[in-house]
């Protein structure tokens, strides 16, 4: 096969990938965003549910699909754990360092799958405030955003998803 | 800095009731017969030297010309030919570098698109020596297309090289047909053939083949790791690449592994002992059980009489292969996959792209590699495993629910 690289996985990582928290699709959530590509081999979708609490909008609930390998899975089920019970602004904070440090560390090959999580989840806020963004909300696409976008376009740039030789 | 922890990993995996390695590709289980045959060279008898003239060293030569006949005698040729490295990585090497050093001129080097990266990388290492490299396409069953290689061959190539079976997808490649119709276009093209794959497997006469040079492995038959073997016809010259004191052998520096040659030989007399007729059936037993069993799923490489009878490799769509992969070791199942995501370089197998699949089908490959050490109840237990395995992961992906 290809050129292979060791992936000492945590136990965290392993614990998520075997029992996932907040694993499946939800109904009707107030915000949705999908990153990655079937191409790439890593897609996350991530669904939240949003309550308005003072002057804050709150995750109340949030859940996570994935394709991808078990540090994509692990990634993703932490960071929705990470961003209950916070609001948009403070879960918008959220890097993909602190994702890797709660899963104790993730393989240097393996960082992707954290910048994607996050990528995702800010997309998703960003989808929440369409047509509406609060102040605190960058106008811009921040670099995690941009790599998870550059993910998506590489192979798309590189090959058109596909490499038909004949 | 990441400091992962090992120990930590595999404690909290655990060791599962039940466990059918399946991942010989990669790497493998030795049969305890093989290994007993290693242990007396290490303290009890030929742990010296080849070429010192003592006795320990005669009895270490003596495991290096025994091995050399037994290998020889498999393939049908003078045991003269037989050249032993460290692995079928430097036996590859030595044949595509050693070769070419040798021929004083530059040419063009024509390989499969499909060989394994010890033939790839460096024939195209050879770009930068102003060497012309062209890689031959295959169908989407991973065949050469015979025709396309001819016209390919002209008068400026020097060497083409294509395995005699395919390490991935199992394609037994018509080898007889190939060699005739490189020679034909061009006689004095070297012509190496890496056949770690199907050595023990199928038939390989080299020279009724027509072949120069022939690569194999210890581990690919159940031997120990650490022993590859570069055959060199007569008459084609090859130079070592590695610099240091020669030995019993003419191409490779260093002091020969003795106990790894031993139990090589071990291996070697087990394999044509027992032949690969029952693995066959098991390979089919388990493809029908997975492709019968779970939907969207892909057979990569032929059916039948031209897959290696040990070969299994099937993709699942809307899952990736890693998590599979470590899906099923929870499980006792050990395989691997053509999947980015076990890779360096973050890109899937070559050989899954080369045969056209796309990058789903690709990310989601598994390969499982039987011997005949495994029974009809390993399968039956593998085939259980991947359904609830795959079953698991699509629950978790977005892909494919319509």
């Amino acid at each position: 096969m290809s050129t292979r690289v060791p992936l000492p996985y945590t136990p965290m990582v392993l614990e998520l990938f075997r029992n996932p928290r907040n694993m499946g699709k939800m109904e009707d959530p107030d915000a949705f965003a999908q990153a990655g590509s079937p191409a790439c081999g890593d897609v996350i979708s991530i669904y939240l549910r949003v309550v308005r609490k003072g002057e804050e909008d709150v995750i109340e609930e949030a859940k996570f699909e994935s394709y991808g390998c078990a540090a994509n899975i692990a990634a993703a089920s932490i960071l929705t754990e990470m961003v209950k019970g916070k609001s948009l602004r403070d879960a918008w904070e959220i890097g993909w360092e602190d994702v890797a440090e709660r899963l104790g560390g993730l393989p240097p090959v393996k960082r992707h799958c954290s910048i994607l999580a996050v990528g995702g989840l800010r997309r998703a806020i960003r989808h929440y405030y369409e047509g509406n963004r609060p102040e605190w909300l960058p106008e811009d696409l921040t670099t995690v955003e941009k790599q998870a976008l550059e993910e998506e376009e590489m192979i798309e740039r590189l090959y058109g998803g596909k490499v038909g030789r004949k | 800095m990441f400091m992962p922890s090992v120990s930590a990993l595999l404690k909290a995996h655990g060791t599962p009731p039940r466990e059918v390695y399946l991942d010989h590709e990669n790497s493998g289980w030795v049969p305890p017969e093989v290994v007993e045959s290693m242990l007396p060279y290490f303290n009890e008898r030929g742990y010296g030297h080849p070429s010192i003239t003592n006795k320990p060293g005669w009895e270490a030569l003596e495991v290096v010309e025994s091995t050399a006949e037994a290998v020889a005698a498999t393939l049908g040729v003078d045991p003269s030919g037989i050249h032993f490295v460290h692995s079928g990585t430097e036996a590859n090497n030595l044949a595509i570098l050693g070769s070419m050093r040798a021929l004083k001129r530059k040419g063009k080097i024509i390989v499969s698109d499909i060989e394994h990266y010890s033939v790839l990388l460096p024939a195209l290492s050879l770009e930068e020596a102003g060497f012309g490299v062209v890689r031959a396409p295959v169908d989407e069953e991973g065949f050469v297309d015979i025709d396309v290689l001819g016209e390919l061959v002209d008068s400026e190539t020097v060497m083409v090289s294509v395995q005699a079976v395919n390490h991935e997808i199992g394609t037994v490649q018509r080898l007889k047909e190939i060699v005739e119709v490189v020679k034909d276009r061009n006689p004095d093209v070297i012509f190496h053939t890496d056949a770690c794959d199907a050595y023990g497997r199928i038939p390989l006469r080299a020279e009724e083949l027509g072949l120069d040079l022939m690569t194999l492995s210890s581990h690919k038959i159940l031997g120990p790791k650490g022993v590859g073997v570069l055959w060199v016809s007569e008459g084609v010259r090859v130079e070592p690449i590695l610099r240091g004191a020669l030995s019993s052998q003419s191409l490779w520096p260093g002091v020969e592994n003795v106990p790894a040659l031993a139990g090589f030989r071990k291996a070697v007399e087990l394999a044509f002992r027992d032949g690969s007729s029952s693995v066959s059936s098991l390979r089919d037993r388990l493809i029908n059980g997975i492709l019968n069993e779970v939907p969207d799923t892909l057979l990569n490489g032929p059916f039948g009489e031209m897959r290696a009878p040990d070969n299994v490799n099937i993709s699942f769509l809307h899952v990736e292969g890693e998590a599979l992969t470590v899906e099923l070791s929870l499980r006792g199942v050990y395989v691997s996959s053509g999947s980015a995501c076990t890779s360096r370089v973050l890109e899937p197998s070559h050989v899954m792209l080369a045969i056209g699949r796309d990058y789903e089908a690709a990310h989601g490959s598994l390969l499982f590699k039987l011997t005949r050490y495994h029974s009809e109840r390993d399968i039956d237990y593998v085939v259980e495993q991947v359904i609830e395995s795959v079953r698991r992961l699509r629950e978790i992906s977005p892909l494919g629910k319509g």
